[in-house]
């Protein structure tokens, strides 16, 4: 095929094909050969082997935000399948005004990752906020430092980040459920099965790929947390909410640690590789081959 | 229980029936309550914050909190409020949506209908970039505008927008003109449209509600961004969510919880507004961003 047969369609894809070659696969090569160097304030070639990587795995605050990363990827991750399911299945329920629930339960997605720490930052304040009302109330007991709290620092961001979350899996998560045929409710209520039963074990299965689709697409959000994080807690107490997508922006602009940096985002990008690669190797090969079969 | 209901309300409402509406109003209530916490107290003065619960209405409404947001809070040394940043995101936001809508609308196109070998691998490569951390192309994408002399500046954050905006909205247009029926692309070649005639006089108009779907996710999308603008925006240009993070987190001099809330609600006003106005079509965003190609 000659090279300028449809050549106004390579033409118009010219601009996708020079980004992706240049941004998105460039990029990570030249992250991956800067890592090899110790480069500091300005990136230069001074091969050092794996030794960055060294560095970093030895870092309290690298197994730090590691460990915040595993932590926030599981309780956000799980905390938005239930409740986004279960938002889901309550608005299935035929009730009135469903879409002004609709409505409330999706807003704080509409807002941005900066505003959801700031407002939870207050919210979760020590002094003025809900821990102090609850104290008005004569609730003396009730405790809510985490923001204060070296070990529980890490579930305020949680809380947060579900609270903006949960309504993007109950827009999922509804789809699916308005997607199930009538007729299988219908053969569920002659058996006799209770409602709760079959949400959990007939409906919950049969929504597999909307769960899929769901965790694969929150999961590589987890990676990459950062404003929240900074608007919430700036990393504290001391470096308690650290990630390692704070780890890499401290190192690359305010601790002039290239190398450091580069060798950190590399870890980050094989970590989204490895949530990514056997979604996409289902997706992609294994429903092709049984597809054609 | 899955499709429109069908024939009379039911009579009487059942125990059941009460305890679902109470649940979900709770749940309702959970998660209003940030944003009548930040209502309530950007309308407050400082004496009634410190001295009253966080969760009472104003005895008496101070708008003294909202002038100062928007013109005279400060950021470092500089006391202007958020309106600089209010006019920078929109100096960001309105140009970046034009051309990474018109951009991926043109991709989308050329992938559905005019498609040449090797096309899809670039898409795919494309598809992949959108998984990729920023933090792992933020250093060397700073070097690439650097060398084209447009770092720190505002075609410099057009372009950064429109590369990470690209891989997302090309697979909603791609799927959107790959749903169109090929005969109508068959009958235009044969009256004897080439590329660019179909793409006006066909496709285009034909394009509203996609195009409708794009502009909502990259409107609030682009609107909500953090990270891109703190590094890419320079210091002149910086959108509204870094300037609102800098009025808040300053270290020194009293905190300002009331001006710190009506800042956090202006930033957010936009986003909701083109929520709320857009209802069912920010839904369709959030569905059609979740497909599969």
């Amino acid at each position: 095929m000659p090279f300028y047969r449809n050549i106004a369609a390579k033409i118009a894809l010219l601009p996708m094909i020079v980004i992706s070659l240049t941004v998105f696969v460039g990029c990570i090569i030249y992250s991956f050969v800067y890592s090899l160097t110790n480069s500091k304030l300005v990136p230069v070639m001074n091969y050092v082997g794996f030794d960055q990587y060294e560095r970093l795995f030895k870092q309290r605050k690298w197994d730090v935000a590691v460990e915040n990363i595993f932590i926030y990827g599981f309780v956000f991750t799980i905390g938005c399948l239930i409740i986004g399911f279960l938002l889901a299945v309550l608005i299935d329920q035929k009730i009135r005004g469903e879409s002004l629930f609709r409505t409330i339960f999706l807003y704080p997605y509409a807002m941005s990752f900066v505003v959801t720490g700031l407002v939870w930052k207050w919210v979760l304040n020590p002094t003025f906020g809900l821990e102090n009302s609850m104290h008005m109330w004569g609730m003396t007991w009730f405790e809510l430092d985490w923001l204060v709290n070296r070990d529980l620092a890490i579930y305020a961001v949680c809380i947060a980040a579900v609270w903006q979350g949960a309504g993007f899996v109950m827009v999922l998560m509804l789809a699916g459920l308005r997607g199930i045929d009538e007729d299988i409710w219908k053969s569920l209520s002659i058996e006799g099965v209770a409602k709760w039963k079959s949400y959990i074990f007939v409906i919950l299965p049969m929504l597999r790929p909307m769960v899929v689709t769901a965790i694969v697409l929150i999961a590589a959000g987890v990676v990459k947390v950062y404003d929240l994080i900074l608007a919430l807690t700036s990393g504290g107490p001391g470096y308690a909410t650290t990630t390692p997508a704070m780890y890499v922006m401290e190192n690359f602009f305010s601790r002039a640690n290239l190398g450091q940096a580069f060798a950190a985002s590399i870890i980050m990008f094989i970590s989204v590789v490895c949530i990514l690669a056997p979604w996409a190797f289902y997706e992609f090969y294994l429903r092709n081959k049984y597809a054609n079969n | 229980m899955s499709t429109i209901p069908k024939g009379p309300r039911p009579k009487h409402l059942t125990v059941g029936r009460i305890g679902l509406y109470c649940f979900i109003i709770m749940c309702a209530l959970f998660f209003l309550m940030p944003l009548y916490v930040m209502i309530i107290t950007s309308l407050k003065d400082m004496d009634e914050i410190r001295a009253a619960n966080i969760l009472n209405l104003p005895k008496e409404l101070s708008f003294y909190a909202w002038p100062k947001a928007w013109s005279q809070a400060c950021t470092g040394f500089v006391c202007e409020g958020l309106k600089p940043g209010f006019f920078n995101s929109i100096k960001i936001t309105v140009p970046s949506v034009i051309v990474s809508v018109a951009l991926s609308a043109l991709n989308g196109y050329a992938l559905a209908f005019w498609r040449f070998k090797g096309a899809y691998f670039f898409f795919g490569l494309c598809m992949f970039g959108a998984f990729i951390p920023y933090q792992v192309m933020v250093y060397p994408l700073l070097k690439i505008e650097d060398f084209l002399g447009i770092y720190s500046s505002l075609p410099g954050i057009i372009l950064v927008h429109t590369i990470f905006g690209m891989p997302i909205l090309t697979l909603i247009f791609r799927n959107f003109y790959a749903s169109l029926p090929i005969d109508l692309f068959k009958a235009a070649r044969i009256d004897g449209g080439n590329f660019i005639k179909i793409f006006f006089y066909v496709i285009i108009p034909m394009s509203t509600p996609i195009t409708i779907v794009a502009v909502i996710l990259q409107v609030t999308g682009i609107w909500n961004d953090f990270l891109l603008g703190l590094v890419f925006a320079g210091r002149d240009n910086q959108p509204m969510t870094v300037q609102l993070n800098n009025i808040v987190q300053v270290d020194y001099g009293v905190a300002e919880y009331n001006v710190d809330m009506s800042a956090t609600i202006l930033t957010s006003l936009v986003p909701l507004f083109v929520y709320f106005i857009s209802g069912r079509w920010f839904v369709r965003g959030i569905a059609a961003g979740a497909i599969k190609g």
